[in-house]
């Protein structure tokens, strides 16, 4: 199995799909000529030339539209935004074109279309620049949402994402774009909607995805060094639709949970699994649900004033203690 | 509501001595509480007009809950009032300047009405299928909320699921409400006889000399002494000589006390309670059947004060009035021993040589496995029926 990045996870399932599917091509700022702004769409422009690999203005709406029009006339379109922070200039396409037209056109046009780019925070990218969507997209009937937290999660789901019928919501990390993993060299895909469990065990469940995959990580391994409480990670992988099988399976066998997310507390993504677990999981339930969040404020400038916003292990590891009662209440 | 004695977590309004309008002063008796423990007067604290009752008569109360309003004649008390009624229930963890009684410290965000029982949800599934009462369940989590680890304490180790209830007609049984002190008792001994390792020892004691003995002293006249209070008497002088076993595990250590205070169970309606009596080793037998005497009664009469039920630091417990042959007790923690005391019976034993008939009296003392070893209970219960048998000891 050879060990790649995230990105060069993203440009397999990209340069797979392409490969498989004429229909299938790639549009967005500076994704042939330059390769894109992360580098995700490198060599593509040479491999498919520029009827499928094509460089639009700095016009995000334009060529959402487009996107859209094009997978309504039987197209795969992946429309990469260069974060998503832009693509709030495009949101009226996705929200009320690409998510809503199967239902309005009574199931005659479906629209198969991704849209794709980093989201959530990266480093001093500040207030406008450092936001995680997932729970502004999961809230529309009709869209997918998938956050993928390791290359052989981003080149699995990217694929079925690409060969979904619905449109998808593809938010993929800045900071995880050079973090290497295993990705198998034969061709594989990720059904959207299932979970991972990514760590098992018997104490805790710590339910993320994405970047706070990583959170989760660190925090387990500090919870069974130094308190000897064994966390279950369930990776959401698709938040929208929610794996709620999976997670309320972790649930009822550890009793309590934390949720960890990049988003804002106020109805983000831990907001829904914590109401999916007190419905299905009520009398399994040793304590409240706590969520660890991105403070609620816009992201500061501040080098140190942004760390102290982020979702950290410290934070992940109290709401632990404090649902296991190991917080000395 | 004001916590009247040291475990106090909720309080019944028994009956209001003072009616709204009233003027009250400060130390004025509002209302008659019943505790876990007793009923108590319920003093005011400040001095004005009785202008609200929020708790009613036979309305429990968790403590730090608004019980009623002393005020001004025209002070506004609206806002105190609104608060009141926002809270859950019937009154709830208001603080406000003119209370009756302010609790030490309001409970956690008032989530819970008066008389409920805080749980997780999970170990109220768990109490529910193992057939386990959440009341006698002591809660660990915040705020007293009993979570899955109580339920695994309260539980002894690989004691099968209780079995499924049978279905009973209806109409076969009836269902009451324990009342607090029946609740305090089954929290108290469940405390005992699941964590503490108990061990029993047994033993016949002689009793004709120490019979003799009290008839001669009630020749004397004026204050009867019973076998209860000889046993107490000799009990609290073998303890000097045994101090190992008198004293209370407390965990980190083992608490050893110099002098004996004996804790009495005492049956009282719908329970017991265990008055002390205080430094019984340094109390003359006439001292102590006086005490015991006004103890019991004041008990009886639920009049018993805080500090006249706790501090004990070895227990007796006594059903030989009622014709109980010998027992088992459950201890009284943090003591580390209680002696059960059975009925004196006349009995044919084999005495200097020959058959006789004597009367004879079984007690079994409960050990706390933690604090007494087998021998030096024993040693203990050797030295005890050593004076009961020669009753002079006692003035030894």
């Amino acid at each position: 199995m050879a060990t790649i990045t995230y990105r060069d996870a993203l440009n397999q399932a990209l340069r797979e799909e392409m490969e498989r599917d004429p229909n299938v091509f790639l549009m967005g700022e500076e994704v042939g000529v330059y390769q894109g702004a992360y580098k995700v769409s490198r060599g593509l422009l040479e491999a498919f030339g520029e009827h499928r690999v094509v460089d639009t203005p700095i016009a995000e709406l334009s060529f959402a539209g487009i996107g859209v029009g094009a997978a309504m006339v039987g197209m795969r379109p992946v429309i990469e935004f260069m974060t998503w922070n832009f693509a709030l200039l495009a949101i009226d396409q996705v929200v009320n074109s690409a998510a809503k037209m199967l239902y309005m056109s009574g199931g005659q046009i479906p629209v198969p279309i991704v849209f794709r780019g980093p989201g959530g925070a990266a480093l001093q990218l500040a207030a406008q620049h450092s936001q995680a969507f997932e729970s502004w997209f999961a809230h529309i009937p009709g869209l997918r949402v998938v956050a993928p937290a390791t290359p052989y999660d981003a080149k699995g789901l990217l694929k079925s994402a690409i060969r979904d019928d619905n449109p998808v919501v593809f938010l993929e990390g800045e900071m995880l774009y050079n973090l290497k993993g295993e990705v198998p060299e034969e061709e594989y895909t990720i059904p959207l909607g299932e979970a991972d469990v990514k760590r098992e065990g018997n104490d805790v469940t710590i339910v993320c995805h994405s970047k706070t995959v990583a959170v989760a990580h660190k925090a387990a391994d500090r919870l069974s060094s130094q308190l000897g409480v064994e966390a279950e990670i369930v990776d959401l992988r698709t938040i929208r639709p929610l794996d709620v099988e999976t997670i309320v399976a972790s649930v009822r066998k550890t009793n309590r949970c934390v949720i960890v997310e990049e988003g804002w507390p106020f109805c983000g993504v831990g907001a829904q699994v914590v109401d999916e677990i007190q419905r299905a999981a009520f009398d399994d339930l040793d304590a409240p649900v706590l969520r660890v969040t991105q403070a609620d404020v816009p992201m500061p400038y501040s080098k140190k004033l942004e760390r102290l916003t982020k979702p950290n292990p410290d934070q992940v590891v109290d709401a632990v203690k404090q649902v296991s009662y190991l917080d000395g209440n | 509501m004001e916590a009247l004695s040291p475990t106090m977590e909720e309080g019944k309004i028994a009956a209001w001595l003072k009616r709204e309008g009233d003027t009250v002063e400060a130390g004025d008796t509002l209302a008659e509480v019943e505790t876990d423990k007793a009923v108590m007067d319920l003093q005011a604290r400040g001095h004005g007009v009785l202008r609200k009752i929020i708790v009613g008569e036979g309305a429990t109360t968790e403590v730090g809950n608004l019980v009623a309003v002393i005020a001004g004649p025209d002070e506004d008390i609206s806002h105190i009032l609104s608060e009141a009624a926002d809270a859950t229930g019937a009154a709830a963890g208001a603080e406000p300047a003119a209370l009756t009684a302010t609790a030490p410290a309001p409970t956690a965000a008032g989530e819970s009405a008066a008389g409920r029982i805080k749980a997780s949800p999970l170990a109220r599934r768990l109490a529910r299928e193992k057939g386990l009462d959440l009341a006698v369940v002591a809660g660990s989590g915040p705020g007293g909320r009993v979570v899955k680890r109580d339920i695994e304490a309260a539980l002894p180790a690989g004691v099968p699921a209780a079995p499924a209830a049978v279905e009973l007609a209806p109409g076969g049984y009836e269902d009451i409400e324990p009342s607090q002190l029946r609740k305090t008792i089954a929290k108290r001994l469940v405390q005992s006889l699941g964590p503490v390792p108990h061990f029993f020892l047994t033993t016949e004691i002689d009793m004709e000399r120490a019979a003799e003995a009290r008839d001669a002293l009630n020749a004397l006249g004026d204050t009867k002494v019973s076998f209860n209070d000889i046993v107490v008497k000799v009990v609290a002088q073998a303890l000097i000589t045994h101090r190992e076993c008198n004293a209370w595990w407390q965990d980190s250590h083992v608490r050893y006390f110099n002098d004996v205070h004996i804790s009495m169970a005492v049956a009282i309606d719908d329970g017991l309670i265990t008055p002390v009596i205080r430094n019984a080793n340094r109390k003359s037998l006439r001292e102590i059947a006086v005490e015991s005497r006004a103890l019991a009664e004041r008990a009886r009469n639920r009049k018993l004060l805080p500090e006249e039920y706790t501090g004990g630091t070895f227990s007796i417990s006594n059903l030989g009035m009622l014709g109980i042959d010998e027992f088992t007790a459950v201890i009284n923690p943090p003591e580390a021993g209680i002696l059960a005391v059975g009925a004196m019976t006349p009995k044919p034993v084999v005495h200097e040589g020959s058959v006789t008939v004597r009367r004879r009296m079984r007690v079994t003392m409960s050990c706390d496995h933690r604090v007494i070893d087998g021998a030096m209970g024993a040693r203990f219960l050797q030295t005890v029926k050593r004076m009961l048998e020669n009753p002079l000891a006692i003035v030894w």
